[in-house]
């Protein structure tokens, strides 16, 4: 990544692409994401979607995008991209289609998709070594149904359907370990708070043949409960207090691209949220913020 | 030229697949299909045919990537059976509004549960409203010829959408019949290469494919289009079929009519027993007995006014069933119902019969049993209740195993 033409803020791309007046909620974490991902993907791509909030991106008549758009299913977005970049390569092949009418496939999915229903798709086009990048916009539960719990829910967060006072008893899924096991072309975690982190990973996934994998973590304010305002914030609390950790993995190397100085309490993180606000409120929950803090300790003590 | 060989259902089918010049391959192994993908494999493998064979994670994937393959513009076959078929159900639903013309063959074979390998209805007909048109064939010939119709009717402008070609398993799937392969040349001039009209995915044309629509009035109108596109479907057919005949000399009509024109008392049955059917009225015809047999080939579009005109003044009709709507009956009984009354003018009687559900035989007496009842029926002016064909024998043979099973007088086996 030394090599990336992003070395400073000024290097960002200063054309935005995706069109604007979107059905995104305000301060949507995912569409802060995908916009500056688009702006470096380009125009050339053909955008296959599963269902989830990103669907109402593309609502007859209108779209943002300015290449091309498919709307699959749920479970089956990476084997639409398999279709298409198949039928793409025959007729490139052929000579039905000219190298300049080519495009990029990229999956865009919700971690809804992306660590569940998905995954079969998912990992049978990583094993069938797809060229395509999959963008997931992970919001930590499903969404654009209202927040219930998905596989990608932390530990104690409040869902639609988990109310209780332990919120979430499960743990959020490793998806890019998941994905790592595969041994992709690329996997690299990114959030839209940490742009030039983002642009570095994005530029270079673009460069790389084979499947790709950008999670992007998507601060949700209507899914966790906060102010719109408050989205780039929290997403750079969630990188300082490690609980989301920036890294890529290539050549079978995992690598942290922005490791937190000095990591912040992890509770900083999560009392901004109204998803935890049940391990402060009425009582504090001591054990339960220890455990969360203790499991981020952990996950760095082996990088340490 | 043309090339005499004897094949089996399923590499007939793979034939017609190859015969049509095809792209692409998605694909999913199934019993009794297997034996179709295979064979593309093998030939794409050692470069006997140009084409992609890809195996995916599923049905489910199998026919997502089918559907977007051809909507970027490349001819796409596929192939499944049973379980398969529903397993990528609601892709079926979904690439047809996609409006994504390819091929698709099943294997007819019934649904779990319990679960099994042989042949009925039940999977094929869990598509009927999927927006996938359906050729019912009964011969392996139809299953080489009927791809190549397929393909023409879908990419025709007028339809633009994809097309099921039905076969039987075991009964076609795995049964040998001398087959006249088409010469490429003959097939090159009534199937020319993919069109891709209005689809596909390039830089220098910007295309969004099956974005949500807010409101039912804009799906209703998407929705509509894909019926009228489907209605529109059996005239093309017919031009299709038209030239089909001029080109390769064989006839393929939306309904097989055999012996039917004096014929008082009809069955209608479809796929390969009807083969079986056509035996009977051979025999009940030497009995003197006034019987034909109508076989829809096409099934989606309903041959609706194909039906009523060649149905029109037969006394009774046995509608023999190789499916089973629990709570209802047979499919097609139902179906033909619906689309001959609601007209002016004598109707038959229509009598529906149940039989070779998994693949169960319908023996010879059973027809001259079903087509008695349907005579008498027609005489009285009252059809029984659906018939669930089995016989005592077959019944004194389930209390046998139950007796094994130790589910004897059980609540769950009666």
């Amino acid at each position: 990544m030394s090599q990336s033409r992003f070395k400073t803020f000024k290097d960002l791309p200063k054309e935005h692409l995706l069109g604007t007046g979107t059905a995104m909620c305000a301060g949507c974490g995912g569409l802060e994401a995908l916009h500056e991902i688009y702006d470096i993907l380009g125009e050339k791509t053909v955008i296959i979607n599963a269902a989830g909030c990103m669907t109402l991106l593309s609502v007859y008549p209108y779209t943002p995008f300015r290449g091309g758009w498919l709307y699959t299913s749920m479970a089956s977005a990476p084997a639409g991209a398999q279709g298409v970049r198949d039928a793409m390569d025959i007729l490139l092949a052929k000579g039905r289609m000219s190298t300049a009418e080519d495009m990029e496939t990229v999956v865009l999915t919700g971690d809804g998709a992306a660590y569940g229903m998905g995954l079969s798709s998912t990992s049978g086009a990583i094993e069938r070594n797809l060229h395509f990048l999959y963008l997931c916009y992970d919001n930590e539960g499903y969404g654009n149904t209202g927040q219930q719990t998905s596989g990608a829910t932390p530990h104690a967060a409040r869902t639609a359907t988990n109310r209780g006072v332990v919120g979430y008893p499960g743990f959020k899924k490793d998806l890019f370990a998941i994905w790592a096991a595969h041994e992709p072309a690329y996997v690299a975690s990114v959030i839209g708070a940490e742009p030039l982190d983002l642009a570095r990973k994005v530029d270079l996934a673009k460069n790389i043949h084979g499947p790709r994998l950008i999670l992007a973590l998507a601060p949700c304010p209507t899914g966790w409960d906060f102010e719109p305002e408050e989205t780039v914030e929290i997403g750079k609390l969630a990188v300082q207090s490690g609980v989301w950790p920036l890294k890529e993995y290539r050549n079978g190397q995992i690598k942290h691209t922005k490791i937190p100085k000095k990591r912040i309490p992890v509770e900083d993180y999560l009392k901004r949220q109204g998803r935890f606000a049940h391990l402060f409120e009425p009582k504090r929950n001591d054990s339960l913020l220890q455990e969360i803090q203790t499991r981020v300790d952990a996950y760095w003590s082996r990088f340490e | 030229m043309s090339n005499h060989l004897m094949l089996t259902g399923n590499v007939a089918a793979a034939w017609g697949a190859r015969l049509a010049g095809i792209d692409y391959v998605p694909a999913f192994p199934i019993t009794p299909q297997t034996e179709i993908i295979e064979t593309l494999a093998r030939w794409i493998e050692f470069g006997e045919m140009e084409a992609k064979f890809l195996t995916l994670d599923s049905e489910h994937s199998m026919i997502t990537a089918a559907g977007a393959a051809a909507a970027t513009g490349v001819r796409v076959f596929s192939a499944t059976s049973s379980q398969g078929l529903l397993y990528g159900m609601e892709m079926l639903y979904t690439v047809a509004g996609w409006r994504s013309p390819f091929v698709l063959v099943n294997v007819s074979r019934g649904l779990a549960s319990p679960i099994t390998l042989e042949p009925d209805h039940n999977d094929i007909f869990a598509a009927r409203d999927s927006g996938f048109l359906q050729l019912h064939c009964s011969t392996c010939q139809e299953i080489v010829d009927g791809i190549l119709l397929a393909y023409k009717m879908a990419e025709d402008r007028r339809v633009r959408l994809p097309v099921i070609v039905n076969l039987d398993g075991f009964y076609l799937s795995f049964t040998r019949e001398p087959v006249d392969i088409p010469d490429a040349d003959h097939v090159a001039q009534f199937l020319p290469s993919f069109d891709p009209f209005n689809q596909g995915f390039q830089a220098v044309a910007p295309f969004n494919e099956a974005v949500a629509v807010l409101g039912g009035s804009s799906y209703s109108y998407f929705r509509y289009q894909t019926h009228l596109a489907a209605m529109n479907a059996e005239a093309v057919m017919s031009e299709c079929a038209a030239l089909f005949a001029e080109t390769f000399g064989r006839q393929y009509s939306a309904i097989e009519s055999y012996r039917c024109d004096d014929a008082e008392v009809v069955f209608v049955m479809m796929g390969s027993f009807a083969t079986k059917a056509k035996a009977a009225v051979d025999s009940l015809r030497e009995a003197g007995q006034a019987v034909g047999l109508l076989r829809p080939f096409l099934f989606r579009p309903f041959p609706s006014k194909a039906f009523r005109e060649a149905l029109a003044g037969k006394h009774g009709v046995a509608v023999v069933d190789q499916n089973l709507a629990p709570g209802l009956g047979g499919v097609i009984h139902t179906e033909l119902a619906a689309h001959l009354y609601g007209h002016s003018g004598d109707k038959p009687v229509l009598v529906s019969f149940i039989g070779g559900l998994g693949g169960r035989d319908i023996e010879q007496e059973e027809f001259f049993e079903m087509a008695q009842i349907t005579q008498q029926a027609a005489d009285d002016g009252h059809p029984p209740p659906p018939r669930l064909l089995y016989t005592s024998s077959e019944l004194r043979e389930i209390k046998k195993m139950q007796t094994i099973a130790l589910h004897q007088g059980g609540e769950k086996c009666i």
